[in-house]
């Protein structure tokens, strides 16, 4: 069995009396797609957050690659090699989408206190940064402010922008939201592409998205796990089907 | 450098480098002293155009950093001391230094609470100078000597100083632009487009805003060391609140995080003003308008008519 990247123990975050998550384990081996999914509410989000280092736990431990993490915030994790993508697309608008890849590269290439020669006259940031952009499909398209770019578009940037800091593990939170089917395929033809590469916790509602991608897939009701394991053993477990009320999987 | 930058550039060096012999030549010195003073408050708004324009941070106290550097050159000067280069370098170091602790606290905060606290401060700093009878408290001193540069340069000539306020004022854009573009620069300004994103991948924006905070104190400081020889007096007016928005405005006048909207911002402010001041005494009721037709119609500034000028 591959080394565990990612190890999660009785994770806990409550917002009141709201139990958000409620003691969550995880284990994500290196090198595997892991999907997470869960009905609206579950706490995805609360979850990828405590992953990311945005929201602290109020329980619980985060182990990546061997060491504790939980108490790094989200800046640390990102140098450790955890890179999150956003629900909400999240990238630089009024940068041109080089920029924004090579802002990704600069933020791993040693510290940012240079003060005099241009950034963008930089070979060592642009190279990097345009050799992404043509793996997500997007070199055409490197001059173009990113404000400007499709919303599927936008989310390849975010993916490259992600791949740019070189995580050890990718956290994507529902990358094919909002996507047209054209968009969709190509973003799952994208991520395909990275199978085996790179380890990826990939949240998502897209049930396609999910059982094309995932080897293993977590299943989250009401701030719990219930079930873990692969897409068929998923498809086929009851209490799943209970917690999606009879919705195809 | 598009080619309508450097045409642009090229007539506005011209212009500026032509202006002593031309107000020598039709005898009105006042302009000479307009546009020297013009191109002195253009490195005070180009330092704050590096934070606000480029970083985002609306400081609303910039003029603390004005009076700084002008009560180093008026202070040291009341105690003997003329040299040019230590009052200069006092001034620069000092305001660089109250930058650092200013800067420490009010970053941590954002929003209208870093427009409040950075007013708080320069109001303390004003009051302080009020209550300074030593120096002249409300009333302020007369600096009965000009910095001295070891001879060099004879800021008493009004030509000398116009040039050295020409060569500091270009030296100061440049550079801004310089850093504005750089790794550092970069960093600045995508904090400022996208805060959360930075953080995601992997900057912790706070240390590259207060490096800048510090750099554009610095500047301004120099500004107000210059400012002091300008007038040859030092009051705690040069840190009052609306000397701040007045640098605010030409910032936004010029254009937000544009290389020469400084500049244009600081000319045309001090013009104009001047302009409706000769014509009318309520040339403010006048001038207030206007300000608020032109950030309304010209949403990126004077900078932002020139082709090409605005940085990507």
């Amino acid at each position: 069995m591959a080394e565990t990247v990612l190890e999660v123990r009785g994770l806990a975050k409550s917002f009141g009396a709201l139990r958000a998550t409620d003691g969550i384990d995880l284990d994500v081996r290196d090198g595997e797609t892991h999907a997470v999914i869960g009905p609206n509410g579950a706490g995805k989000t609360t979850f990828i957050k405590q992953l990311s280092g945005e929201l602290h736990p109020d329980a619980g431990q985060v182990r990546f690659a061997g060491e504790d993490i939980t108490a790094l915030p989200a800046h640390r994790r990102s140098r450790k090699g955890l890179a999150r993508s956003f629900q909400i697309t999240s990238i630089y608008r009024d940068f041109s989408a080089l920029d924004n890849v090579a802002l990704a590269v600069q933020a791993h290439a040693g510290h940012s206190f240079r003060f005099w020669r241009p950034a963008r006259d930089d070979g060592s940031l642009t190279e990097p940064a345009a050799q992404i952009l043509q793996r997500v499909g997007l070199h055409q398209r490197k001059n173009i402010l990113a404000a400007n770019l499709s919303h599927g578009e936008q989310r390849q940037l975010e993916i490259a922008m992600v791949l740019a800091t070189r995580p050890r593990l990718m956290l994507l939170d529902e990358p094919v939201a909002g996507m047209g089917s054209d968009e969709s395929q190509r973003m799952i033809g994208l991520l395909a592409g990275l199978k085996g590469e790179k380890t990826v916790v990939l949240v998502e509602h897209d049930m396609d998205a999910v059982f094309s991608l995932a080897d293993r897939i977590s299943v989250l009701v009401y701030g719990r796990i219930i079930a873990t394991g692969t897409p068929a053993e998923i498809r086929a477990n009851a209490e799943v089907r209970a917690a999606y009320l009879g919705e195809d999987l | 450098m598009t080619r309508a930058r450097i045409a642009f550039w090229t007539v506005l060096v011209t212009l500026l480098v032509l202006l002593p012999p031309a107000a020598a030549a039709l005898q009105q010195p006042f302009y000479l002293d307009l546009v020297r003073k013009a191109m002195i408050f253009a490195i005070a708004a180009a330092s704050l155009n590096l934070i606000l324009g480029y970083g985002g941070l609306v400081s609303f106290g910039h003029a603390a950093y004005l009076g700084i550097g002008g009560y180093a050159v008026g202070v040291l000067a009341f105690y003997g001391t003329t040299s040019g280069w230590l009052q200069w370098g006092v001034a620069i170091g000092a305001s660089a230094l109250v930058a650092l602790a200013i800067g420490a606290v009010s970053i941590r905060t954002s929003g209208i609470y870093f427009i409040m606290i950075t007013l708080a401060f320069t109001q303390m700093l004003y009051y302080l100078g009020i209550s300074i009878e030593e120096y002249g408290g409300d009333d302020g001193m007369r600096i009965k000597t000009r910095s001295d540069f070891s001879g060099l340069i004879d800021l008493g000539d009004p030509v000398a100083f116009y040039y050295l306020a020409l060569v500091l004022m270009l030296a100061c854009l440049f550079l801004v632009h310089r850093i504005a573009n750089s790794r550092f620069g970069m960093v600045l300004r995508a904090a400022k487009s996208n805060e959360p994103r930075s953080r995601g991948i992997g900057y912790s924006p706070y240390a590259y805003r207060l490096v800048a905070f510090v750099i554009a104190g610095a500047m301004c400081g120099l500004a107000g060391a210059m400012f002091a020889n300008h007038t040859a007096y030092i009051t705690p007016e040069f840190m009052h609140w609306t000397r701040s928005g007045e640098i605010m405005f030409m910032v936004i006048l010029g254009g937000i995080a544009s290389t020469a909207g400084p500049l244009l911002g600081a000319l045309v402010l001090l013009v104009v003003e001047t302009l409706l001041a000769g014509w009318t005494e309520h040339w403010q009721a006048i001038l207030g308008p206007l300000l608020v037709l032109s950030v309304l119609f010209f949403r990126r500034g004077l900078a932002g008519m020139i082709p090409g000028s605005r940085d990507g």
